[in-house]
């Protein structure tokens, strides 16, 4: 076989790339134009970045300098860690607590009035659009700078999003099972006890944990807009230029959300392998 | 059945919920004495409910906007038009603008950097091991940071304003993309590259003919899911002083301009619905055209 038998085989295999798929080529055109534009909109020259970097050198030294390691005020803090953690256990445990009810009303297995599902789903569309942080500010705003304003506002963002999920779950459940239950007259409390409450537990319960396991990461940063927790710490030592205590919070946190995940993540399998 | 058997499995089962009520009752302790351990923590308290409700609820009312259906549709000099809510709408435009390029910019940077960085770290394609462990850990700690927190170390670096709210966004990107990646890397076929280097092709052209057409949907899937997320995060980012229409809220809230407050905080929830509906689209079909 001569090249030319291979290319008249599969003519188009051979063009070149802009006439064998023009429209994702004027995409890719499109994207590079764009990127440059916002470059130039942004005026981000490597001149500007050089020289942000050679203001962060002294940054970078100070945080590797831990002179006065035994004097850093330890306490305060390992308090911000543990309120940081109490924060997402509390807002993750309180919204699961309360998205139960929420999505046997939102979902269609248990009730069939749509008006009320549909309103629940928007409400809950609206929690979830607001961002955690702007939640937090808010909530700073009504009750004071410190951990409860954090601990809200993870608490309405997990029920914007875990009322989503467990409803979905409820809608996914199996029906056979709660048709077994109806058919031999059980009471509709024991029809959701026995037919329906096995099935979805176990699914509410691994993704409760998993949320718990983000939360922690979103609670850590709630502290910079004055939510509490370690983030309020490690902001505070940022403002006042503390950059080797601010290297050894960054530190701790990756320590605790690795320890967190990896611990989250065995009961999870465990769970869900029954 | 025979009386024994019966016996026998009623034992069994008597046996059985008893060792789960066990299990039950010891998750329940563990469960309450957290919660009681928690609430001392942070101070959680009934009566400080009590106390902040009525007041956040002051709050709410404050920046609701005051709209009089009458006048709805007047001109911005009338209190009660939506002209007057928005009094201020070409600034917000022009900051959401900004915001919406931040997103793009961070995005296609870190999609860049993820990308480069993703077949070092992807066990089956590294061309050594030590460049796979050393990137993996690199790229966890890209990730492992919150955003913010490279945030305000950038706004010391390079002052205030949206570059430093940019790097930020591009180093968490890259962290979180370069993982992915590498994992749908991980998950490809490699015959293609066995072909390629069976006709003397080098490591880049494996992964330039042999890995990149598969995984590419894919990659193009992550990356319009990440500049959903990246979007979000550079409307707060502005916290910090980072850039963006958040930083604009920030003021805002603090100078206690009421509806300002819900105006910005409305336009910030419909850009991020309208965002997420159309790169929800466009995911489906990219994953439906280019998946087989």
């Amino acid at each position: 076989m001569t090249e030319k038998d291979v290319i008249s085989l599969c003519p188009k295999a051979f063009q070149p790339f802009w006439r064998r798929s023009p429209i994702v080529f004027i995409g890719y055109i499109i994207a590079i134009l764009y990127f440059l534009f916002c470059l130039h909109y942004f005026d981000f020259t490597l001149g500007k970045i050089f020289s942000g970097l050679s203001n962060m050198k002294p940054i970078l030294v100070a945080m590797f300098t831990w002179s006065d390691f035994f004097n850093w005020n330890f306490n305060s803090i390992f308090t911000g860690l543990a309120q940081t953690l109490g924060m997402a256990f509390l807002g993750t445990f309180l919204a699961s607590l309360v998205c139960i009810p929420i999505s046997f009303l939102a979902s269609r297995q248990i009730f069939k009035l749509g008006l009320i599902r549909f309103l629940i789903k928007r409400f809950l569309d609206i929690i979830r659009g607001v961002d955690i942080l702007i939640w937090a500010i808010i909530y700073v705003r009504a009750f004071g700078l410190g951990p409860f304003a954090g601990l809200l506002s993870i608490f309405t963002v997990d029920v914007g999003t875990l009322g989503k999920l467990f409803s979905e779950a409820t809608d996914n459940a199996d029906t056979r099972q709660i048709e077994g239950m109806q058919s031999t007259g059980a009471s509709k409390i024991s029809v959701i006890r026995y037919g329906l409450i096995p099935q979805i537990f176990p699914i509410f319960i691994s993704q409760s944990l998993y949320f718990f396991e983000s939360n922690t990461r979103s609670a850590v940063i709630l502290g910079v807009v004055g939510a509490g927790g370690i983030g309020l710490q490690l902001t505070e030592r940022m403002k006042a230029q503390y950059w080797d205590q601010t290297l050894f919070i960054i530190i701790l946190i990756l320590i605790m959300v690795a320890i967190i995940d990896s611990v989250s993540r065995s009961i999870r399998k465990k769970i869900i392998d029954g | 059945m025979n009386d024994s058997l019966l016996k026998k499995h009623l034992n069994l089962y008597s046996e059985q919920l008893k060792s789960r009520r066990l299990w039950n009752i010891l998750i329940f302790t563990i469960f309450v004495l957290s919660f009681f351990i928690s609430s001392s923590i942070i101070d959680f308290n009934l009566s400080k409910i009590i106390e902040g409700f009525p007041r956040l609820g002051d709050y709410i009312v404050k920046i609701l906007p005051n709209i009089d259906y009458n006048l709805i549709f007047e001109n911005s000099k009338t209190e009660g038009s939506i002209k007057y809510w928005y009094f201020n709408f070409k600034k917000y435009a022009a900051l959401l603008y900004e915001t919406f390029n931040m997103a793009i910019l961070s995005t296609l940077m870190g999609f860049i950097f993820a990308l480069l960085l993703s077949f070092l770290s992807a066990k089956n394609i590294t061309p050594n091991i030590y460049s796979y462990h050393l990137v993996k850990r690199f790229l966890e700690f890209l990730r492992g940071v919150p955003e913010i927190i490279f945030a305000i170390l950038f706004v010391w670096a390079l002052g205030v304003g949206p570059l430093a709210g940019i790097i930020a966004i591009t180093i968490h990107t890259t962290g979180a993309l370069g993982k992915l990646f590498s994992e749908v890397h991980e998950n490809a076929d490699l015959k293609t590259c066995e072909a390629i280097r069976s006709h003397g092709g080098n490591w880049a052209s494996e992964m330039r003919y042999g890995i990149i057409p598969k995984v590419l949907p894919n990659i193009i899937s992550y990356a319009l899911l990440r500049f959903e997320i990246n979007i979000r995060a550079s409307t707060v980012i502005g916290f910090v002083g980072a850039g963006g229409i958040g930083q604009e809220l920030y003021l805002v809230i603090n100078f206690n301009y009421y509806e300002e407050v819900s105006a910005i905080i409305l336009l910030i929830v419909l850009t991020v619905i309208t965002i997420d509906i159309l790169s929800g689209r466009i995911r489906q079909k990219v994953i439906g055209e280019m998946g087989d």
